[in-house]
């Protein structure tokens, strides 16, 4: 009885030394990631980077101020798209909880959630490259708003949901209707929430390549005309990573490392604002 | 509907009056906003079905020559020639399924070593918050960075591996994009384990413990049983994003379109040939490239729903076992 | 055939900083119930829970003082060898959910890594089961999961759990606090039948049940043991006034 028992308190201590090993060596790729784009990111980044346009291969210095305004104008475009509609499809979901209705949009939001970004490029592609002939920021815009589009509404739907139910009766007793209660007492007192998902959805698309190559396509100039083709951080970086160039490389790090400033940006500032505008009940 | 504000110096009268004129107004017009209000709900969420229809509509449209010409055919064929014009996806297939496969295996134990480490054994203190916020950094960062970290450290360490053992050093391949697959979900399918082995009820582990189990055997006999659904639905979620995973396997698989016949061989899954050879093709390569990105969306979408539906399930269970 | 089974010597228990209870001196006999009793929130649960060591499975939680089980230094022994030897019923019922019930009366030994022939086994279930007055309700769905047992029923399975291990002493934490009246008045009557088998430490704030099953008490308040006597000395004539005052319902 003595012996099993050790041997039992071994197992436990050697399958507790696995998981704690297994876990901290799955934070080494990390590490080695934050590494790289530290490394060799921040030697390139000066104010050149940030200001200049991409230069032939030869010439030396240049920037990629155009994918930065074009990430930008993509983040807008989409989020104009995309915004309103996925707030007011997540407030019909929170009240209209288990209609038939809601259900299927359900399902289709988890559905458009799970779909991989490229084909989502593809539609994008059908639908606006190809009746315009033309690769376009607009494109870029539509793809990259149909992969926000489910987090907000997920966002929204979850927040609202959890509003407690004595506020709208509050609201409604004093005579307010229906609509406005929705609109002035239930949504602002959700916008945390809402806003929360709305800077995840940012943060999720900032860094999308793949639902770019056949739209936004990608632009070594400055671009401002919606329907031309524009430049984006991400593509950039893959544009760069797989040119031939120790040049371009190191200006594919440097993008990188803003890219990941900016998706973290987005990540920490969605967090402050789920902690700062909290609504206390 | 607003005087109710200018309630200074009006008798109590004016206001009764005044309200219930306004009142009789705004019915009508509150009825209307009411009912406008509905429609615009209503509207946004079927749009979304409509987009959703619209997707698979326009990917099933779009590939109808390439469906005419190679009907299921295609998903035998094995060269994928656009010269000729002959399109067969099994190559594809190979390469996702292997890839895919590949990565949920490797991802698996360190998934599930990091969702008992965040579940069970540190649920809160330094310890855990660093683990955790490091996995929610791994989770935002881009496709296309993990591509280029790939491309500069996993591609010359499989190099080397690749001279070592005396296979074509490509250093690119399927186990690279294996690899990389596998950093990439292990965040994903970490989180999915971690809260599903939260939703363990406690009383059932204190159960076992005043039984005399010792932790290991909480974990293999109450925990895991309880979450197995849980965990399996949590991997085969994440098993549809490798499939569906698009940057970094394109920069990291070779772009070669016949069937692989090792582990170490350059190929193409379904999302990176589109990635790779969409923005040239016309015509009937075009059609064929869509039909690929359609069996793409049908094949995550079914894996998907059923994996959402899993975990829903297993979370109402939970939350019916606390009441 | 009396002799004491738990003594608890100078004991104190903490969560952080705050301490729970305040040097807690008690014996219990064997084949005696004892009962805990006191108001909500004064540390019963803390109490019990120190004797098998559940305690310190909450992080920041720590103890001081000794308890022995049978002259055995509760906190010199390994837990897991400690806790197979200490029954405990808890305040839900808590069968395991992916378990029949006939693996749920064998759990301990399953968890436990302990093998027995299938005959043995198959007579420890019987017998663990008959103990908790629910071998006949259940002796023809054994391999079925316990989840379509009422509360009541899943209760007794839970003290057959616990009785399978033979513990020298079963401790009940609230056991019939989440219970209709009628599974109620069957677990008091299994107290009371199980008492020739078993020593026992019942922890209740129900004044009825404390007098209708134990024998003896020990009133807490406060973390603190203010009296601990025989039950009915106890019910008739308390030693404290704040004993009184909880007994004819001043608080609690
Ligand atoms: N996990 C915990 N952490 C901190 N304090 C706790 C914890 N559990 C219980 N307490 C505190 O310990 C005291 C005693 O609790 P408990 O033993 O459960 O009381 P009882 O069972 O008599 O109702 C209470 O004041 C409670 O607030
Ligand atoms: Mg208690």
């Amino acid at each position: 009885m003595k012996d099993h028992t050790t041997a039992r308190m071994i197992k436990d201590k050697v399958f507790r030394a696995t998981v704690i090993l297994l876990a901290c060596f799955s934070m080494l790729p990390l590490l080695l990631i934050l590494y790289f784009i530290t490394r060799n990111g921040i030697a390139v980044i000066n104010w050149e980077f940030l200001s200049q346009l991409p230069r032939p291969i030869g010439e030396d210095g240049g920037g990629v101020f155009n994918a930065i305004v074009g990430t930008a104008i993509l983040i807008i475009l989409s989020s104009i798209l995309s915004i309103p509609f996925g707030i007011t499809t997540g407030i019909y979901l929170s009240e209209k909880s288990d209609g038939k209705i809601a259900h299927i949009v359900r399902l289709c939001v988890v559905v458009l959630q799970g779909t991989p970004s490229i084909v989502i490029g593809i539609v994008a592609y059908l639908w606006v490259v190809a009746p315009f002939h033309s690769f376009s920021a607009i494109s870029g815009g539509v793809a990259l708003s149909i992969m926000m589009l489910p987090v907000i509404i997920k966002a929204t739907e979850e927040t609202l949901k959890l509003m407690p139910y004595h506020l709208k009766e509050a609201s409604l007793a004093l005579g307010v209707p229906y609509h406005k209660t929705i609109l002035k007492v239930i949504l602002p007192t959700g916008i945390n929430g809402i806003l929360t998902g709305i800077l995840l959805s940012l943060a999720r698309i900032t860094g999308e390549t793949a639902p770019l190559l056949f739209t936004a396509f990608g632009n070594q100039f400055m671009n401002w005309n919606l329907f031309k083709p524009i430049d984006s951080l991400p593509y950039r970086i893959f544009y760069y990573a797989m040119s031939p160039y120790p040049e371009w490389h190191a200006f594919a790090w440097g993008a990188s490392f803003m890219l990941v400033a900016v998706v973290l940006g987005f990540n920490l500032i969605a967090r402050g604002v789920a902690a700062k505008w909290k609504v206390q009940f | 509907m607003t005087e109710m504000c200018s309630v200074n110096g009006i008798g109590m009268q004016d206001i009764n009056e005044k309200t219930e004129t306004a009142d009789m107004t705004a019915k009508n017009t509150m009825d209307k906003s009411e009912q406008r209000f509905g429609k615009v709900l209503l509207l946004a969420a079927v749009f979304v079905v409509v987009l959703l229809l619209a997707i698979l509509a326009t990917l099933v449209a779009a590939s109808i020559p390439a469906i005419k010409a190679f009907g299921l055919t295609f998903f035998w064929g094995t060269t994928w020639d656009a010269a000729a014009e002959k399109f067969g996806a099994l190559p594809f297939l190979a390469g996702t399924l292997i890839t895919s496969f590949l990565a949920t295996l490797i991802c698996i134990p360190f998934s599930i070593a990091i969702s008992i480490f965040l579940g069970e054994y540190f649920k809160e203190g330094v310890f855990s918050a660093f683990l955790r916020s490091s996995v929610e950094v791994l989770a935002g960062i881009p496709s296309v960075i993990y591509g280029l970290w790939g491309l500069f450290l996993l591609m010359p360490i499989m190099r080397a591996i690749e001279m070592y053992l005396g296979v074509t050093p490509h250093g690119v391949g399927l186990l690279t994009s294996a690899l990389i697959l596998a950093i990439m979900i292990i965040p994903f399918s970490a989180s999915i384990g971690r809260e599903v082995i939260t939703l363990v009820p406690g009383d059932l582990k204190e159960a076992a413990f005043s039984l005399g189990a010792t932790r290991f055997e909480v974990i293999r006999n109450v925990i895991i049983p309880y979450a197995r659904s849980g965990i399996i639905a949590g991997i085969l979620l994440s098993l549809g994003r490798a499939i569906g995973e698009t940057m970094a396997v394109t920069m990291l698989i070779g772009n070669s379109n016949f069937i692989p016949t090792g582990i170490f061989d350059p190929s193409n899954t379904m999302a990176s040939v589109i990635a790779n050879e969409f923005a040239e093709a016309t015509g009937i390569t075009a059609a064929s490239l869509i039909y690929v990105a359609l069996v793409l969306f049908l094949v995550t979408t079914v894996v998907n729903i059923v994996g959402t539906y899993v975990i829903k399930k297993v979370a109402l269970e939970a939350s019916k076992e606390v009441t | 055939m009396e002799s004491t089974v738990l003594k608890v010597s100078d004991f104190s228990a903490y969560f952080g900083d705050s301490q729970i209870l305040k040097n807690i001196n008690l014996e219990t006999d064997s084949n005696f119930v004892t009962t805990l009793m006191g108001p909500s929130g004064c540390g019963k649960t803390t109490l019990i829970r120190c004797v098998n060591r559940m305690h310190e499975l909450i992080p920041g939680a720590r103890v001081t003082g000794k308890m022995y089980l049978k002259n055995d230094d509760i906190y010199g022994m390994e837990p897991i060898v400690l806790r197979r030897k200490i029954g405990m019923v808890f305040q839900k019922p808590n069968p395991f959910p992916m378990m029949s019930i006939y693996d749920n009366v064998i759990a301990g030994y399953k968890l436990n890594g302990i093998r027995f022939p299938r005959d043995e086994l198959d007579n420890i279930v019987e017998r663990s089961l008959m103990g908790a007055a629910l071998w006949d309700e259940v002796k023809d769905s054994l391999h079925r999961k316990g989840t379509f047992l009422s509360g009541g029923q899943q209760q007794r399975l839970c003290i057959a759990r616990a009785l399978a291990m033979n513990p020298e002493i079963l401790l009940l934490d609230e056991p019939t606090s989440a219970l209709d009246p009628k599974s109620t008045s069957a677990i008091e009557e299994l107290i009371v039948e199980l008492k020739k088998s078993v020593t026992m430490l019942l922890v209740t704030h129900n004044i009825a049940q404390a007098a209708r099953v134990s024998d003896y008490t020990a009133f807490i308040y406060l973390g603190e043991l203010v009296e601990f006597g025989p039950t009915d000395k106890m019910f008739t004539v308390p030693k404290d006034k704040r004993t009184e005052e909880y007994l004819t319902g001043k608080f609690g």
